[in-house]
């Protein structure tokens, strides 16, 4: 088995494993961390595709390194984004859960 | 696998292409200034923007009306499959200009609920609603103007992170939570299409939409990426069966926040979506994958009219209504793709009819919905609930908010003369004329639903009662005339010809053409 077959497999493992989560678990914090599963996969895909679509003087073809630098942002900042809801949900509800808040108060508006 | 490819494409900068890069740059500079200037000067900049936001996209739209042909900007002067292009065609002037449209009116509008009066003390729910109405803008028009996958995943990522904390605005443990499902919905869709991505880049070798259309071919790659990229795409969207987070996040945002989410902020992935199949991958755009879109479409105009007929409060029906109306968008994949054989019985050009009809459906959805949520908010404000069976004496008590909000209404239900009834009435005709009868029942049956809720509304609102009804704040009435004029706008687009759109046709996908001749 090539190498790249088996860096490609091991992204496929970590993906399938992470949409896994993403849809079995039912906690938001665990469905952050198997977004980020996810996304592992991926860059470690679009590493492979760099590897593999080398020229011949070149180690790696550098476009789809400079897509994973901006992935690698962009999850970070998701993630970021995703916790600090989720810090600011158990702040004000006292939980972290994903259960639905029971209907509030007649008195309550829908904001303006 | 850098290729020559680039010589295949001599694409080089259209004399005014700079303004492409100045839509985007624009409103972004504008967040970045507001970090800096704190809430008096975001909401000053947020001002300042609008009017030169709209007036680069009048210049786009009106340079490709005139001279019939798509602009191009080279970012730094490379070019695809290395460099950037940014390109503006017919679809992307429409969406410039309704985009301006909108979030002009929004900027009008939310001046009273998030405008600080001299003197006041400073609030963090300005500040970051002005910061992230720029933020749409931004991220909303480099979806419309970047041509390739790759931009289009980062713009699409500006646009949902702008997009978020506009639905928890107030901080209440309710919206905090439609927030955080929100974004978890967004995030695996987004993680989806760059998977998608990676797999067609080390397929192919390029991300520029039109060098993809070139090489791409019907295999297993191609349609892995395909499915992969499409479900992300329907998870951004609230395509059924993947609406859960619409609801709650686009009835606990405030009547601003709304409007944008609602009428801008899902049409991006729609864009996005319509991009993929109709530019980048005609050829696998088969009957199956655009009768399963078809069918979804369909599945969400049934569901969500259903479910906008059983809510008891305002602003939630109007969300149920949007899973609606985003439904008959997907009409546009069967209906501007049918094949030759189908389109030629009745000898017109049924897939240029459809795409019009699909798009003009886009526009008059996005100004008619912004005006029923941002109407919906004044009435909010106006009686401090927005329950629909407290509304008895409300026609009397808000008249022009009402007329309004059942000029959204009369688009959303398809009446003549209204933008929504043009789109309609296109869809409809293309679906008869190629046989595919089935779309025509549910375009109707849609239609009635609608009628319902509104119905319903309208009902106790106009009835004739004695009780004067308590007000608990009086509107001003500039306010109530921006949401008018928005509603207006829906109607204008009703005088529209029932044919394909001189604008549109400006650099439409060859697929849709191709297939009927």
């Amino acid at each position: 088995m090539s190498d790249a077959a088996l860096y490609g497999l091991c992204s496929a493992v970590l993906v399938g494993v992470g949409l896994y989560g993403t849809i079995v678990q039912p906690q938001p914090l665990q469905k952050i961390l198997a977004f980020n599963i996810v996304g592992s996969g991926t860059f470690l895909l679009f590493g492979v595709i760099a590897r593999r679509g080398a020229a011949a003087d070149m180690g790696g073809d550098p476009v789809p390194q400079a897509m994973v630098i901006t992935g690698l942002v962009v999850a970070f900042s998701a993630t970021a984004l995703a916790v600090a809801l989720l810090l600011r949900l158990h702040d004000e509800a006292g939980r972290a859960d994903d259960a639905p808040t029971p209907p509030a108060t007649d008195d309550e508006t829908s904001g303006c | 696998m850098l290729t020559g490819q680039a010589s295949t494409l001599p694409e080089t900068n259209s004399p005014i292409g700079f303004l492409l890069v100045l839509a985007i740059a624009l409103p972004a500079g504008g967040v970045a200034l507001s970090l800096l200037l704190g809430g008096r000067g975001a909401q000053r900049l947020a001002m300042a923007t609008m009017p030169l936001g709209v007036a680069v996209a009048l210049v786009v739209a009106g340079n490709i009306w005139r001279s019939g042909r798509s602009l191009t900007y080279l970012v730094g002067g490379w070019h695809p499959p290395l460099g950037i292009a940014l390109r503006a065609d017919g679809l992307s002037a429409v969406m410039l200009l309704t985009t301006a449209v909108v979030i002009g009116a929004v900027c009008l509008y939310a001046r009273g609920s998030f405008g600080l009066p001299a003197g006041a003390d400073e609030r963090r729910a300005p500040l970051v609603f002005w910061i992230m109405l720029m933020g749409v803008w931004s991220g909303l028009n480099a979806v419309w103007l970047a041509g390739d996958l790759f931009s289009l995943y980062v713009a699409l990522e500006l646009l949902t992170f702008s997009a978020v904390p506009l639905v928890s605005l107030d901080g209440s443990a309710a919206t905090l939570e439609a927030a955080l499902r929100y974004l978890l919905f967004a995030l695996i869709g987004s993680v989806l299409y760059l998977l998608g991505t990676a797999l067609l880049y080390g397929g192919y070798g390029t991300l520029d939409l039109v060098l993809l259309s070139h090489v791409i071919k019907p295999e297993p790659t191609a349609f892995i990426a395909a499915s992969l990229m499409t479900a992300g795409l329907l998870a951004k969207t609230a395509l059924f069966p993947l609406h859960l987070w619409l609801p709650p996040a686009h009835a606990g945002a405030p009547a601003g926040g709304s409007a944008l989410l609602s009428a801008l902020v899902v049409k991006g992935s729609f864009i996005l979506t319509v991009r993929l199949w109709f530019e980048a991958m005609p050829s696998l755009l088969h009957l199956g994958t655009s009768q399963l879109l078809g069918a979804l479409g369909a599945a969400a105009v049934l569901f969500g009219s259903v479910l906008a007929l059983r809510q008891a409060r305002l602003k939630l029906m109007i969300a149920y209504s949007t899973i609606a109306q985003i439904g008959y968008l997907f009409f546009l994949f069967p209906l501007a793709s049918a094949p030759a054989e189908a389109t030629s019985m009745f000898g017109d050009d049924w897939n240029g009819i459809a795409w019009t009809g699909g798009m003009m459906q886009l526009v008059a959805h996005a100004t008619a919905k912004a005006a029923m949520f941002m109407a919906a908010g004044l009435i909010a404000e106006a009686l401090g609930h927005d329950r629909i069976a407290e509304f008895a004496g409300l026609g009397r008590a808000l008249p022009v908010t009402m007329l309004a909000f059942g000029l959204g209404g009369m688009s959303l239900m398809g009446l003549p003369p209204s933008g929504g009834f043009v789109a309609k009435a296109m869809l409809l005709v293309a679906a008869m004329a190629e046989g595919q009868w089935w779309w025509a029942v549910v375009i109707l049956v849609g239609g009635l639903l609608a009628a319902g809720y509104m119905f319903r509304v309208f009902a106790p609102a106009l009835a004739a009662v004695d009780v004067t009804m308590r007000r608990r704040v009086v509107v001003p009435q500039s306010r109530q005339a921006v949401v008018l004029a928005l509603a207006i706008c829906a109607m204008l687009l009703g005088l529209m010809p029932l044919r394909p759109s001189q604008l549109l046709e400006v650099g439409r996908p060859a697929s849709v053409t191709a297939l009927t001749r």
